[in-house]
């Protein structure tokens, strides 16, 4: 896996609240056998009309923010079902991180096992990205994930956000967590044997 | 003093990361055919086996039809993914039940209706409804493809704890008022949102008095208010259902296990992260009127106007009302709706369809309404025809399908159209959810009856 380290990158501003991953990858779209592909179906419903053309005005289809790999949504986003389908998805368009004042768990863990960052910021953090955007669409952030700060060029601001050292570890070396589990094989035996007793 | 979660996950815990994750063992993993296949092709390109085959148990539900069965999918690419289960289950040696086999149906339903999920265990599967199998007095919760894959190779999971909170639901509730009012009241109250980061106890008057079927209902829904999971501490009906079910321990082993699960219940004096209340007097029969499940009222409610939202949530409000073609402060009562779908692994069990048959015996069908009739499980539909409800129900103007998840989430054939209301006894409103365009609204099973045989939002009270 590619390894992050930081990003800085212009954005996709998504300001809407509780995007479901029903929204993020409709279900219909979930029958695929392997990880690719899922890309051109992201938010399916809202970039595409019934006859498979794009809607001009939602925001992917809009040519100024094209090649932008940070997403920035609305808060609880990732609610509902627990596809990773859904991580697949905003992986497969190309963004490398989703900024939100909050995400839904099992939403949050699938991002992360696909080397998807998601960034925690406040709600006024997040706020003023929303504000920047509508005035430069082509404003930036930076995300340094060694620091663990993300910063709005915009305005010059920067907040910090969590991520515990374990998942850092894996991000910054391209590392996931099935490695790490297999080198644990002794330890699941132990623990097997003494719970049959 | 300890939690009922934290005795259970303390129990599973293998070995924790410093500042990470904690390694959990996994006592049963289920899985179903949309979320599994990238996990199994993970192993063969990692050249592993599955660790601990007996402890998987396999079985599609989402994708396939609820009419004709017996033969094959019509659909090329459902019947792809169905076909690489199938192989999947036989290559790496699981425990498998195909479609029309007499264990299949949704994994939600089955896992309980056959002992394989029991107190105290640690469960998962690919699906946010894996919450369901709490009700057992156990902790389960949805995981993702990649995590699928982890407990295929080593039974465990990496998971952070989460936070502790406890439901309480007092009192008694009133005539009408079933399981899924209580929990959809419970996420109106929450917020879609609310509970994110949070294992959920539920407990209370009504938590205690509830059936096994109730209280599945009531966990299945946890994730809709963001819970890690929910969970309802074992006691005298839990061990009831358990006890004669196939796979429920016997004998000896039954003595051992009960005098164990007898142990699961939060200790007195023991601290949640967060503690609330509600009264069961304040529900009513619920309604969903927009499009997610945190977006519910009492059916004799009103929408609430735009000044009753917060700004920053103004625009998603109106947005989700815009969709369902509802108006800000309207009522939803008596509004014409199209399909009414009973069913998923919310409201498929036998008490289901014995509510929702118990109101339409002596009516009829509305003509305007299409209405899908989904058994969880081939056991369920056995049951119903074993009790005559099938009969009832055909003089009511309805018929049974075949089980699957069927509607809940329109992977096959039963899509609601654009523009159309259904009123489904499932557990999300989201946008398309039930067939592009489609509009939902969530409710109980006598909601759903009183709206199918009157072709409108009706109060099943009368």
């Amino acid at each position: 896996m590619e390894k992050f380290i930081t990003l800085t990158s212009t954005i996709v501003p998504l300001p809407i609240e509780n995007v479901d991953t029903d929204q993020i990858i409709p279900a219909r779209f979930l029958k695929a056998t392997s990880k690719e592909g899922f890309g051109d179906n992201l938010f399916a419903d809202w970039r595409y009309d019934s006859n498979g053309d794009e809607k001009k005005d939602f925001v992917l289809n809009e040519p100024k923010y094209k090649g932008a790999e940070i997403l920035v949504a609305g808060k609880n986003f990732g609610s509902g079902s627990s596809r990773e389908h859904a991580a697949w998805a905003i992986a497969g368009y190309g963004f490398r991180v989703v900024v939100s004042s909050f995400f839904a768990d099992i939403f949050k863990n699938n991002a992360m096992n696909n080397f998807v960052l998601p960034v925690v910021v406040s709600e006024q953090f997040l706020a003023d990205i929303f504000d920047a955007v509508k005035q430069d669409t082509k404003m930036t952030l930076t995300i340094d994930l060694e620091a663990q700060t993300i910063t709005n060029n915009a305005t010059g601001k920067s907040e910090s956000f969590a991520i515990n050292t374990y998942k850092k570890e894996c991000f910054l070396k391209g590392l996931d967590d099935i490695d790490y589990l297999l080198s644990k094989k002794e330890l699941i035996e132990e623990y097997e044997h003494k719970n049959c007793q | 003093m300890k939690t009922l979660f934290d005795k259970i996950w303390d129990a599973h815990v293998v070995s924790s990361v410093d500042d990470g994750p904690t390694q959990l063992y996994i006592d049963r993993m289920y899985c179903h055919e949309v979320t599994s296949p990238q996990a199994f092709d993970g192993l063969r390109k990692r050249g592993l086996k599955v660790f601990r085959p007996q402890q998987i148990t396999c079985m599609p539900d989402h994708n396939i039809p609820t009419v004709n069965q017996e033969k094959p999918i019509e659909d090329p690419v459902s019947k792809n993914q169905v076909d690489t289960l199938d192989k999947n289950a036989k290559e790496f040696g699981v425990n498998y039940y195909p479609m029309g086999h007499e264990k299949n149906g949704v994994i939600h339903v089955v896992g309980p209706e056959n002992g394989l999920s029991l107190p105290g265990m640690t469960m998962v599967c690919g699906d946010s409804h894996t919450s369901t199998h709490g009700a057992m007095g156990a902790v389960a919760f949805g995981i993702g493809t990649s995590e699928v894959e982890m407990v295929l190779a080593t039974q465990c999971v990496f998971q952070s704890k989460p936070k502790t909170m406890r439901i309480l639901v007092n009192g008694k509730l009133k005539e009408g008022v079933t399981p899924k009012d209580v929990a959809l009241y419970i996420i109106s109250k929450m917020t879609t949102g609310g509970a994110t980061g949070y294992f959920v106890e539920y407990a209370g008057d009504v938590i205690k008095n509830m059936s096994m079927e109730g209280r599945l209902t009531v966990c299945n829904l946890s994730i809709e208010m963001g819970a890690r999971g929910g969970m309802i501490a074992p006691d005298e009906t839990t061990f009831e259902y358990v006890k004669g079910r196939e796979f429920a321990p016997k004998g000896e082993e039954w003595e051992k296990a009960l005098a164990y699960w007898k142990t699961l219940k939060t200790d007195e004096g023991a601290v949640f992260d967060k503690e609330i209340s509600f009264d069961a007097a304040d529900i009513e029969p619920m309604v969903t009127y927009g499009t997610n499940p945190g977006m519910g009222m009492g059916i004799t409610e009103s929408i609430p106007t735009l000044d009753q939202i917060d700004a920053a949530g103004r625009v998603s409000f109106e947005k989700s009302l815009d969709y369902m073609g509802f108006k800000p402060g309207e009522k939803l009562l008596g509004k014409s709706i199209d399909y009414v779908f009973l069913g998923s692994c919310t409201n498929g069990r036998i008490e289901d369809f014995r509510a929702f048959t118990n109101y339409v015996e002596g009516r009829k069908k509305a003509d305007n309404v299409i209405a899908w009739l989904v058994p969880g499980s081939w056991a369920v539909e056995k049951q119903i025809k074993a009790e005559g409800l099938d009969k009832i129900l055909h003089d009511a103007g309805f018929e049974l399908r075949q089980p699957g998840c069927s509607a809940c989430l329109a992977m096959n054939d039963d899509k609601v159209p654009a523009g159309k209301y259904a009123v489904s006894t499932s557990n999300r409103n989201f946008e398309g959810r039930q067939g592009p365009g489609a509009r939902t609204i969530l409710a109980g099973p006598l909601v759903a009856a009183a709206a199918a045989v009157t072709g409108r939002i009706t109060d099943p009270r009368g």
